[in-house]
C-alpha cells in the first residue's frame, strides 16, 4: 500500500504547480484581452441603448429599421465584401496554386513578394492607388498613350477604385491559407489520380481542388470578415460614393456627435460578423484560419 | 465484368537512360518482363529502382529509350492513358473519399455505371478480404487495411500490368510477412504482370519469380531468387543478398587458392582477373574428424553470439581474414560449441564453394 502511495501526493502537487505556471504565462495576454476587448464591447452595447436625451432608449435601433438608407448601407457593405472576396479568390487561388507547384526555394521567394505589401503602411498603399488611378494618373496616361482607351477613365472615387484597393489589400489574407493548404497536399495523390486514369484537369477537380477547399474557405472567410469592417481604403478610394457601415459610424461621430447611433451600428455590424462566422463554422473548422489543425 | 483473367502483357524496356545533371539515375537499362511474371526490382536506396518504376508508370520522363507494353510503344504516353495499376509507398488513398469512393474512382473515370461500380468495388474489396468496408473513412483504417484498399483500387479496373512501390515498407514485421504471402497468392489468382520495388532482400526472395538487382542505375543481375543467392554474378550482388564474407582468391596455374587452401569447386571460375570466394555463413560447417571432400580451413574462434534460433561464430584464419559461421541451435550443438580462443575446423562442400568475379558490375 505504502509503495503505491509513494510520492503520489507530491507528484500531484507538482502537476498542479506546473499548470498554474502555464496559466501565469498567459495572464498578461488575458488581461489585455479583458481591457481592450471585453470592457469596450460591453461599453459599446451600453452606449447603443442610450438615447439623445441621455436615458435608456431603443431609438438608435429604431432609426436603423425605419430609415431605408441604413439598410442600403448594410447591403452595400455586404455586396462590396462579397465582390472583393470573389475577386480575391479568382486572382489568389490560381496564384497560390502556381506557388504550391514551384520548388520550395522559388515558392518562398514568391511568398515574400506576396507579403511585401504588409511591410508598407496601409495608408501609403491606399494613397498610392489614388495617385495611380486618378484622371491624370499613371494608369490612365499609359492606357491612353498605348491607345487602349481614348478618354481618361474614372477609376477612383467610385466602386471600381474601392474594389481595386480592397482586393489589393486583402489578397495576402486569401493567398496564405490557400497556399498552406495546397502545400500540405501530398503530391502522390495527384500521381495516384493520374495513374488511375484521370486527365490532369480531371485529377485537379476531383482530387486537388476538394483537398484545397478548407484553405480556400478559411481564406475567403478571413477576407470577407475583414472587408465588413474595412474603413481606410474604401473611404479614401470610394470618395464618399461608396458608403460602408464603417464610414457611417465615423460620420455619426464626427458629423453628428451621436455616440449612441454609432454604437448601435457597431453592435449590429458585430452581430452580423459573428453570424457570418457562425454560418461559416458549420462548413469549415475555424482553427484552419490560423493555419492549425487539419 | 467478365470472370476470365485479364490477359497479362509483357513489358519491354530498351536503353532507358535518365540523368539528373551528372548523376545517371538510369544508365542504359534494358529489361524484359515476361507476361504474367512477378518481377522485383531490388536495390539499395538511390539505386534507381524507384526511378525505373516511375518510368514504367509515366511519372518520370527518361532522356531516351523505348518502353513497350505488349506490342505498343508507350514511352511518350502520359500516365493517365497507360492503364497500369500502381500502389504507392504511402498508399496515397484520397482522404476526402471513403473506401468505396477510393476503390470506385478509376471506374468512375472510365464511365462505369453506378450499379456496376458498386458491384465491382465490392468484389475488389472481397479479393483483398475487406468485404463490407466500403463506407469506412480512410482515416479509420489500420496500416494493413489501407494497404489492402490501395491494392483493391489498383486492381479494380483490371489493368494488365501492376506496379508496386515498396508497398509493405510501412507495415510492422509480422503483418509484412503475412502480406508477402497474400500478395503472392493474389498475383497467382489475378495473373497480371507485376513489377515490385523493394530494398528488402528477404521480401524479394520470398515473392518474386525473378529479381533484378539494381545499383547505380544499372541492372547488376536478373535471375530467379535461387540463382541469385547461389550464383551471384558479381560481388555487389553477393554482398547485397544474404550476409556473406569474402576471401580473395589467387590463381596458381590451374588451381584456385584462398586462405592457403587449394579450392575444390563444382563450377568453373569466371574469366575475371580478380576473383573472390563467397562464403555464406550458414553453408560453413563446424567439422570434427572426417572432413570428406570439403574445402577445409583452420581458424581460431574470436567471438560467439547467441541469437535464439541460431548462433553466429566469428573465426579468424591464420592470415588474419575473418569468417562468419551461422548454425542452427539445438540443445546438443550449443553445449558443444567451441569457446573463444579455441581452434576449429571449418568445412565447405565443393558445391557451396562459389568463386565469383571481384567486381561491382
Amino acid at each position: 500500500m505504502t509503495v503505491t502511495d509513494l510520492n503520489a501526493s507530491g507528484l500531484r502537487r507538482d502537476d498542479r504547480i506546473e499548470r498554474w505556471r502555464l496559466f501565469g504565462l498567459a495572464s498578461p495576454a488575458l488581461l489585455i484581452v479583458l481591457v481592450i476587448l471585453v470592457i469596450p464591447v460591453g461599453w459599446l452595447f451600453y452606449v447603443s441603448f442610450i438615447g439623445a436625451d441621455g436615458t435608456f432608449s431603443l431609438e438608435n435601433y429604431e432609426r436603423m429599421i425605419k430609415r431605408r438608407s441604413y439598410a442600403r448601407i448594410f447591403q452595400t457593405t455586404f455586396e462590396v465584401s462579397l465582390i472583393t472576396t470573389g475577386l480575391c479568390i479568382l486572382i489568389g487561388y490560381p496564384l497560390a496554386y502556381f506557388m504550391s507547384q514551384l520548388p520550395l526555394k522559388w515558392a518562398n521567394l514568391c511568398l515574400i513578394t506576396v507579403l511585401l505589401p504588409f511591410w508598407t503602411s496601409l495608408l501609403v498603399r491606399t494613397y498610392a492607388w489614388l495617385v495611380l488611378l486618378q484622371r491624370q494618373g499613371l494608369v490612365n496616361d499609359w492606357g491612353i498613350s498605348l491607345g487602349l482607351w481614348e478618354e481618361p477613365i474614372k477609376m477612383v472615387h467610385n466602386l471600381t477604385g474601392t474594389l481595386i484597393g480592397m482586393v489589393h489589400i486583402m489578397l495576402p489574407f486569401l493567398i496564405l491559407p490557400v497556399y498552406g493548404a495546397m502545400r500540405a497536399i501530398d503530391r502522390d495523390y495527384m500521381k495516384a489520380a493520374s495513374n488511375l486514369g484521370a486527365s490532369p484537369a480531371r485529377a485537379f477537380w476531383t482530387v486537388f481542388f476538394p483537398l484545397s477547399t478548407p484553405g480556400l474557405f478559411a481564406g475567403a472567410l478571413m477576407v470577407f470578415i475583414l472587408c465588413l469592417g474595412f474603413f481606410v481604403t474604401p473611404a479614401v478610394l470610394g470618395g464618399g460614393k461608396v458608403i460602408l457601415v464603417s464610414m457611417q459610424i465615423v460620420s455619426n461621430i464626427e458629423l453628428f456627435v451621436n455616440w449612441g447611433a454609432a454604437s448601435a451600428l457597431g453592435v449590429v455590424l458585430l452581430m452580423l460578423t459573428v453570424g457570418a462566422l457562425w454560418i461559416a463554422s458549420r462548413f469549415v473548422r475555424l482553427e484552419q484560419m490560423t493555419g492549425g489543425g487539419h | 465484368m467478365s470472370d476470365r483473367k485479364p490477359e497479362a502483357l509483357p513489358i519491354t524496356l530498351r536503353n532507358i537512360t535518365k540523368t539528373y545533371g551528372e548523376i545517371h539515375a538510369l544508365d542504359d537499362v534494358s529489361l524484359d518482363v515476361r507476361s504474367g511474371e512477378f518481377l522485383t526490382l531490388l536495390g539499395p536506396s538511390g539505386s534507381g529502382k524507384t526511378t525505373l518504376l516511375m518510368v514504367l508508370a509515366g511519372f518520370t520522363r527518361p532522356d531516351r529509350g523505348s518502353l513497350k507494353f505488349g506490342e505498343h510503344e508507350v514511352i511518350r504516353k502520359p500516365p493517365h492513358l497507360r492503364d497500369v495499376g500502381m500502389t504507392f509507398q504511402n498508399y496515397a488513398l484520397f482522404p476526402h473519399m471513403n473506401v468505396a469512393g477510393n476503390v470506385g474512382y478509376p471506374l468512375k473515370l472510365r464511365g462505369v455505371s453506378r450499379a456496376e461500380r458498386a458491384e465491382r468495388v465490392e468484389r475488389a474489396l472481397e479479393t483483398v478480404q475487406l468485404a463490407g468496408f466500403g463506407a469506412r473513412g480512410v482515416d479509420q483504417l489500420s496500416g494493413g487495411q489501407k494497404q489492402r484498399v490501395a491494392l483493391a483500387r489498383s486492381i479494380v479496373f483490371e489493368p494488365r500490368i501492376l506496379l508496386m512501390d515498396e508497398p509493405l515498407s510501412a507495415l510492422d514485421k509480422k503483418l509484412r510477412d503475412r502480406m508477402q504471402i497474400e500478395l503472392r497468392h493474389l498475383h497467382e489468382q489475378l495473373g497480371m504482370t507485376t513489377v515490385y520495388v523493394t530494398h528488402d532482400q528477404r521480401e524479394a526472395l520470398t515473392m518474386s519469380d525473378r529479381i533484378a538487382v539494381v545499383n547505380n542505375g544499372r541492372i547488376m543481375q536478373l535471375a530467379t531468387p535461387q540463382e541469385l543467392y547461389e550464383q551471384p554474378a558479381n560481388k555487389f550482388v553477393a554482398d547485397f543478398i544474404g550476409d556473406s564474407t569474402f576471401l580473395p582468391v589467387s590463381r596458381a596455374g590451374d588451381r584456385l587458392v584462398a586462405g592457403g587452401v587449394t579450392l575444390k569447386t563444382t563450377r568453373p571460375a569466371p574469366q575475371s582477373a580478380r576473383l573472390t570466394l563467397m562464403l555464406r555463413p550458414e553453408r560453413i560447417r563446424l567439422m570434427e574428424g572426417e572432413t570428406g571432400d570439403a574445402n577445409v580451413f583452420h581458424a581460431t574462434v574470436s567471438e560467439l553470439v547467441y541469437q535464439g534460433e541460431s548462433f553466429l561464430l566469428y573465426a579468424r584464419l591464420a592470415d588474419g581474414s575473418e569468417l562468419v559461421v551461422r548454425g542452427a541451435i539445438r540443445d546438443e550443438t550449443f553445449r558443444s560449441l567451441p569457446a573463444p580462443g579455441a581452434t576449429v575446423t571449418l568445412g565447405i562442400t565443393p558445391a557451396d564453394t562459389v568463386v565469383i568475379a571481384d567486381e561491382d558490375r
